[in-house]
């Protein structure tokens, strides 16, 4: 009932909302944060760590804020389940690419990244 | 029985994402579920790997350690992501695992994949190759726990297979 709900302004339906989207853009940064970092790595096994943000945490967090927006249990089922599937496939692609390199005959670089020379960072 | 398991999850898998209930919605699935157990024997995927329900529980008391393991690890990265000073140092090591199934040596090797900063590059019998991105983090000794949490929530209870 409108009363009740202009009394009562901080009820569970307009938290969920501005929480699910705040978690969703904490989600979308850290896409950003990830796509940064596969600019600046080196090389592909590197690149891959830096991917797995934007895997984990970057798809984990705008799920979740996504799963507080659901309007039904039917929506909230199917975003679990993409959730779920998420978590199996991204993790068995990164190792097939990392696989993929390494059979290929790809030799990933080793040790301090600081000794060298610093090329990666005079790029902007 | 493992067909019953593949037949009780495929239909619970319908109920919940359709919610359509009407007689004619419920033949077609009926008919999707039958042709997907069809399917399934075709393929010869109807084994112990194939319905995995025995161990639901433990790994439901894995994802929770794994989840908190990722967003900790996830920090990390981040930082090294964003860190003006790129000061990363890569690293390969080889990992010994306890798990004795392979359904407990892929549950390990992928929390290691998806654990950010670390892949899972290779595994051969009981020896993974691990690629890091610090080498203080990837000593193999800092998998200990991970695989013996793994061998807990998937490997069968008999130390058999």
């Amino acid at each position: 009932m409108p009363e009740a709900a202009s009394l009562m302004p901080l009820d569970w339906n307009t938290i969920r909302v501005a929480l699910g989207g705040a978690l969703s853009l904490l989600g979308a940064l850290l896409c950003i944060v990830g796509t940064i970092g596969v600019l600046r790595f080196p090389d592909v096994y590197t690149r891959l760590h830096a991917a797995s943000i934007t895997d984990t945490s970057g798809a984990g967090f705008v799920l979740f804020g996504i799963a507080l927006m659901a309007p039904d249990w039917i929506v909230l089922v199917k975003i679990v389940c993409i959730l779920i599937f998420l978590m199996l496939t991204s993790a068995t692609s990164s190792h097939a690419l990392a696989n993929a390199a390494l059979t290929a005959g790809l030799q990933p670089k080793i040790g301090s990244m600081r000794k060298g020379p610093h090329e990666d960072e005079a790029s902007p | 029985m493992h067909l019953l398991g593949i037949l009780l999850a495929a239909t619970a898998f319908w109920m919940a994402n359709s919610g359509h209930y009407k007689p004619l919605m419920l033949g077609f699935a009926a008919a999707s579920v039958v042709l997907t157990l069809i399917l399934s024997l075709r393929f010869k995927i109807v084994d112990r790997e194939g319905s995995p329900y025995v161990r639901l529980l433990g790994f439901l008391a894995y994802v929770p350690w794994l989840t908190w393991e990722v967003l900790k690890a996830n920090w990390v990265v981040i930082r090294a992501c964003l860190r003006a000073d790129l000061d990363i140092s890569p690293a390969l090591v080889k990992v010994r695992t306890t798990c004795k199934s392979d359904l407990a040596k892929v549950t390990f090797a992928n929390s290691i994949t998806l654990t950010p900063g670390t892949v899972t590059v290779e595994i051969q019998g009981d020896k993974m190759l691990v690629h890091g991105l610090y080498e203080a983090n990837t000593v193999p000794e800092s998998f200990i726990g991970m695989d013996a949490r793994c061998a807990r929530a998937a490997d069968p209870k008999g130390a058999a297979s």
